[in-house]
């Protein structure tokens, strides 16, 4: 029976899914074992989420994962009890406290900067079409610059 | 100040080189392991549990039983091969004195107790977690693993592999120091 | 013999690959033209050196010589030739190999399709390309070579070719990507050559441009077919993990597509010097970190290389000297003096800043979030796991503010436009895609979905803005065809590009939104339903393959009481040492849906479990990538890069601009 199910003991495996074919008493609880397997990770593998691991601790968590949903654990108390067993290292959504709070301001942060950078910019150029502004061309060189505008503008 | 602003692509890459310098320095030095999932019961107690023992399957052990001086528990089981490899070791380290439990770890039991009867036997007593239940609310990822628990049974240690004596004087030898200096002055206050 | 051989033949193009990234160099530094021709002929012969080293390993591997290590570790007498040849490049020596050789095909492509460039820059960019050379061939000759013996107890059959890379998808998706990554390396070489010599101009933007362009499209296939092998082959329907060796294809890719469009900037108006050759070295240097992330260890992946920290180190110490020293380069040298052309807010070189800065927050994002663990575990701050929870979050906000901007940009025109001009062209395009969002859930799906509306609508966006954007440009001609006839193959590429960029978008989120799946016991002659199809389990039959027994179910597939499909899952077992099992995923594959069927294990006799996926609109996100591709080869193909600009309206329009 096990056969399929390879033990692990020290060895890498190739990713791949394990298909097993547990009851639920109503189509929530699926819901949320299909989002719980896909969000926690299995501890001992090379990264794969327990939904794609055939080891054999990730098929005993899914067990767990069942038999919690089962008892009427909410969300919350199952990420406690999977945390307290094998750390903040099975979430793939890792949790806002002070160590994770750089990770998750980060890409807001980034935006941030890029928008500086955008403004300053725009500040610059307007400054230099000022400046700009002041160079001489003839008339015929400025009518000769604006076929020539026009004409790009088009690509 | 506009060429200022030109290095900091580069002091950001020196940044980052220097420090995956330091990452790859520590794992050459055996310091740091990439794989290694340290356990979250660091500075818990051990998890309770009742079941039967090993040596005798119709007594039941608890988390109590193993609980009044420094230990180690080392989770191992018949079918994984590092297991063999460290048994010889732990044979020589009950010899010397330490006290180790053993969980049989989702094992057949008569097969477990066959190779305790022919390699010897170096834990003062095992646990049979066919189930592995007792396992998974230790963090257990897989077999042979060893954890550590002071004398008022806090895990303190957990490792991942079989155990040797470069193993043994690296990671343990220091800690189990710390520990007696922890119980005699507690002894004593 | 034969092995000995492929060595001293690496080693002779090393020899060559040293004298390409020096005497050139010097040569273009000192005008001495003989120094510089000699870049050719050095390129051509490292390249034939280098092939020869990787026709005389498959031959080995052909030939089944288990006495070379990388044969005994990675290939066996049963595996199908084919998967012998791939097996090559199946471990991380002989990978690496085939990265030289990549890099030696690109470096005499440069030296073929370069008549027009002035011989100095040839020069130049040909020894920077040998300088990467360099530091691979040393590598590969110093830690990882792929000629390595087991002398003299050879076994006698080798430990096989891991089952999930003898796949055809996974003997096309390296070398894809390392066309991809390597290409990016001339237009590394070009900017650095643009560097040192102090020729930052319109005309390096011009040369650059469709190597990127091809370097691109490589790169955008290479990753498609990464993500369509992982969702035929890994059995849980998924097609992207933001695995770190996944994010490390991805990075470069995301300053690739800065990068060709920044190009686009430079070559037309001048500007974003600066920009654009800092994208090109970040392009090449995020393609390079992703081989060390790959190589050294450091990063937790199922796609990692066995680890060996001496050669962790070795290329760290590369990238220090490639990347730091460009990036040092960079700093030195970028021009501090800004162009004289100006722009204003509504402006193409606006929108394309805008489209810089998005991509490259989104790279740095993706950077930060693939480092963020092993940062936290260097500090000692604990063990933490950052996953698709994470990057979905922050990457999809992104990439909708990334499609706002590319709707616009195509409409705009350089240097300024008049913001009434771009509401009459755009209000109908705005409005038809809210609508056209608003209205596909209630008509697709169950009702309304905030997602799905959203994707549709940006989407819908993408096509629309692309669409009024041809009507305008054909506006004045006699008729549609005779307009779109006068439209050049560039804003070809652009439109379609875009347009795959929007299947892509649609393919990723409708299938995430609409996919079910189920999974079940399932005996002989037992049905059931999902998603309005009926699938019945007739059982099962051995089956043999040229490397493995299997057992094949056979599950019939009806709508509406027609058989419409006969699906095969496959349980495989491998006879090589390894004797692995496999699942091999059955599916029916088309346009509008995908049907998935998987087997699990023998429950009973006969009682399988079966697992069933439902996937609607998955091919178009491959779909997608391979309009992206088309785009980026049209791009390429532009007849401006073929015919030699009449110099007098050259050096007008170069008066004009500059």
């Amino acid at each position: 029976m096990r056969a399929l199910l390879f033990v692990l003991c020290w060895w890498l495996l190739p990713a791949h899914a394990v298909i097993e074919t547990y009851q639920f008493a109503d189509p929530s609880l699926r819901e949320r074992y299909n989002q719980f397997v896909e969000e926690l990770r299995c501890p001992k593998c090379q990264n794969q989420n327990l939904s794609g691991s055939n080891s054999e601790i990730s098929a005993d968590l899914r067990r767990e994962l069942h038999r919690l949903l089962h008892e009427g654990k909410s969300d919350t108390e199952i990420v406690d009890y999977m945390v307290a067993r094998y750390g903040e290292f099975v979430l793939y959504k890792p949790p806002l406290n002070k160590q994770t709070f750089l990770l998750w301001i980060a890409p807001g942060v980034l935006l941030i900067i890029g928008i500086a950078v955008v403004l300053v910019i725009t500040v610059k150029q307007r400054q230099k079409k000022a400046e700009l502004k002041q160079d001489n061309l003839s008339p015929e060189e400025q009518k000769a610059l604006k076929q020539l505008l026009k004409e790009s503008a088009d690509d | 100040m506009a060429r200022l602003k030109l290095f900091i692509p580069f002091a950001l890459f020196i940044i980052i080189g220097g420090f995956f310098y330091i990452m790859m320095d520590r794992i050459n030095e055996g310091e740091y392991h990439p794989q290694a999932l340290p356990s979250a019961l660091v500075n818990k107690s051990f998890p309770a549990f009742k079941l039967p023992k090993l040596e005798q399957l119709e007594d039941t052990v608890t988390a109590a039983d193993m609980l009044g001086d420094i230990a180690l528990v080392n989770v191992w089981a018949t079918w994984c091969p590092s297991c063999h490899e460290e048994h010889q070791y732990l044979n020589q380290l009950a010899q010397q004195g330490v006290r180790i439990f053993g969980i049989n770890y989702k094992d057949d039991v008569f097969k477990a107790q066959g190779w305790l009867k022919q390699r010897g036997n170096p834990y003062l007593f095992n646990v049979v977690d066919k189930q592995g239940k007792l396992g998974l609310d230790m963090g257990v990822t897989g077999a042979p693993e060893t954890y550590v628990i002071d004398h008022r049974g806090f895990v303190r240690l957990r490792f991942q592999g079989p155990l040797n004596e470069r193993v043994w004087q690296d990671k343990f030898v220091p800690l189990l120091e710390q520990l007696r200096s922890e119980k005699q002055q507690e002894g004593t206050s | 013999m034969i092995p000995e051989l492929g060595h001293f033949s690496l080693i002779l193009a090393f020899c060559l690959s040293i004298i390409l990234a020096i005497v050139p160099m010097v040569g273009a530094l000192r005008g001495n033209h003989d120094w510089m021709r000699l870049a050719r002929s050095l390129a051509a012969g490292q390249f034939i050196f280098v092939l020869a080293s990787f026709l005389l390993l498959a031959y080995s591997f052909l030939h089944d010589d288990f006495s070379v290590m990388v044969v005994a570790n990675h290939s066996n007498s049963l595996l199908p030739d084919a998967y012998k040849f791939s097996a090559i490049w199946g471990g991380h020596e002989g990978s690496l190999l085939l990265w030289v050789l990549i890099l030696a095909f690109w470096t005499v492509m440069v030296a073929v399709y370069s008549r027009e460039l002035p011989l100095d820059m040839v020069a130049q960019v040909l020894s920077v390309m040998g300088m990467v050379s360099v530091g691979l061939l040393s590598f590969l000759l110093l830690t990882s070579s792929p000629f390595e013996r087991i002398l003299p107890f050879a076994p006698l059959e080798g430990a096989d070719l891991n089952p999930l890379l003898q796949d055809p998808g996974m003997v096309i998706h390296p070398p894809m990507l390392y066309f991809g990554y390597v290409g990016f390396s001339v237009t590394f070489a070009f900017a650095i050559a643009a560097l040192s010599s102090g020729r930052l101009d319109a005309a390096w933007a011009r040369w650059s441009r469709p190597w990127a362009n091809v370097a691109w499209v490589f790169l955008t296939l290479g990753i498609a077919l990464g993500s369509w092998w992982a969702y035929y082959e890994l059995g849980w329907g998924g097609w992207w993990f933001w695995d770190p060796v996944e994010n490390a294809s991805f990075m470069p890719w995301l300053a690739g597509t800065a990068l060709i469009h920044s190009l686009a900037v430079t070559e037309k108006r001048g500007v974003f010097k600066s920009w654009t050759v800092l994208l090109a070295i970040f392009a090449f240097s995020l393609s390079l970190l992703g081989t060390f992330l790959v190589r050294s260890g450091v990063l937790t992946s199922v796609h990692s290389f066995a680890a060996d920290p001496s050669r962790g180190l070795f290329i760290l110490a590369f990238l220090v000297v490639v990347i730091g020293g460009s990036l040092l380069l960079y700093a030195l040298r970028a021009p501090t003096v800004a162009s004289k052309s100006s722009f204003t807010i509504l402006s193409r070189e606006m929108l394309l800043l805008i489209n810089n800065v998005v991509l490259l927050v989104a790279m740095l994002t993706i950077l930060f979030g693939t480092l963020f663990p092993l940062i936290m575990d260097g500090l000692e701050l604990g063990k933490y796991s950052v996953g698709p929870p994470y990057f979905n979050a922050v990457f999809v906000p992104l990439m909708a503010i990334l499609i706002v901007f590319m709707g616009v940009g195509p409409s705009t025109h350089w240097k300024q436009t008049r913001a009434s001009y771009l509401r009459a062209q755009l209000l109908m395009a705005a409005v038809g895609s809210v609508i056209v969002g608003l209205v596909f859930p209630f008509v697709y799906g169950d009702g309304f979905s905030l997602p799905v509306a959203l994707s549709v609508c940006f989407a819908a966006w993408l096509v629309f803005s692309c669409l009024a954007n041809i009507r305008e440009k054909t506006r004045n001609a006699k008729s549609l065809v005779a307009g779109l006839r006068r439209l050049n193959r560039s804003y070809y590429g652009m439109v379609v590009g875009h347009i795959g960029m929007a299947l892509a978008v649609l393919g990723v989120c409708l299938t995430s939104q609409y996919s079910e799946e189920v999974d079940l016991r399932m005996a002989a002659g037992e049905s059931t339903e999902l998603a309005g199809y009926r699938y019945q389990f007739e059982g099962t039959r051995q089956v043999k393959g040229p490397n493995y027994n299997g057992t094949e179910g056979i599950i019939r597939v009806f709508q509406d009481d027609k058989q419409i499909a006969e699906l095969l899952p496959q349980k495989r077992r491998y006879h090589a040492k390894r004797g692995q099992v496999m699942t091999e995923a059955s599916i029916d594959a088309s346009l509008w849906r995908d049907l998935y069927v998987a087997m699990g294990e023998e429950l009973a006799t006969d009682a399988w479990a079966i697992r069933i996926h439902y996937k609607p609109f998955v091919r178009w996100m491959w779909l997608g990538a391979i309009f992206m591709a088309i785009g980026g080869v049209l791009g390429a193909l532009d007849k401006r890069y073929r015919v030699k600009q009449k110099a007098s309206r050259s050096q007008v329009i170069e008066g004009a601009v500059s």
